[in-house]
């Protein structure tokens, strides 16, 4: 069997993809790099979710603004997560309520999650990938 | 002696360390990561707090702003810009990066 054919099986299959989010947004790459892998994956119609959790929660923060490290501000590309089929953002209420945020806070429409249901969340999925 | 932190006090525990060997009457600059710690409801707000009784604390503004964060601040925080990053490097003799 080809490895063409191989590729033929795996059409159509749709696996549950969660992209959980744990670092703060400039401090270190995991965040951008993140992002990006999460844009490719859309084109593979997957069934993708995003968490964010611990210091990940600080990467969906309002009023970001990059001039001053002449850093990219990818900040905008999760509000463009919607055009590419991925809207199901989930974040960890512990980790919003030990940074004194709330939903106003953030640039996106997300789902607030106890601990317990972010567990459950994570626990159903096929594939989890950190960053 | 000026001691710079750049770890998210959230994430790791560098502040936490830097706190505990700052002497009474040194400076401590926050950075990068680091800068979340003194801003409102931080979990780490309480040690930034309590810790302004005995020492100096800064943070870098360009890295509040860069996190949104530039309008949670807490009182009492000193912020500064590039230039004053430099001048507190050379009005300190000597300075510690808790990496």
């Amino acid at each position: 069997m080809s490895d063409m054919d191989d590729m033929d099986d795996d059409a159509g299959i749709v696996k549950k993809f969660m992209f959980l989010n744990r670092k703060a947004p400039h401090g270190t790459v995991y965040a951008l790099e993140g992002l990006e892998v999460v844009l490719i994956t859309a084109a593979f119609d997957q069934d993708v979710s995003m968490a964010f959790t611990d210091d990940g929660v600080y990467q969906l923060v309002k009023g970001i603004d990059t001039k001053g490290i002449e850093v990219k501000d990818f900040s905008k590309t999760y509000r463009a997560l919607e055009g590419y089929d991925i809207e199901k953002l989930y974040v960890d209420q512990v980790s919003m309520d030990a940074r004194g945020l709330s939903e106003d806070d953030l640039i996106v429409d997300v789902t607030v999650l106890s601990v317990d249901e972010m567990a459950n969340l994570m626990a159903e999925q096929d594939v989890v990938i950190s960053f | 002696m000026l001691h710079i932190v750049n770890k998210s006090a959230t994430d790791r525990g560098s502040l936490e360390s830097c706190l505990r060997m700052a002497t009474q009457g040194s400076a401590v600059l926050l950075i990068e990561d680091a800068v979340y710690a003194a801003t409102t409801g931080n979990a780490a707000a309480a040690k930034i707090q309590a810790a302004k009784a005995g020492l100096k604390i800064y943070a870098l503004g360009p890295d509040l702003a860069a996190r949104g964060m530039a309008a949670r601040v807490l009182d009492g925080v000193n912020v500064v810009d590039y230039g004053g990053f430099v001048d507190l490097v050379a009005e300190h003799s000597n300075c510690q990066s808790w990496l």
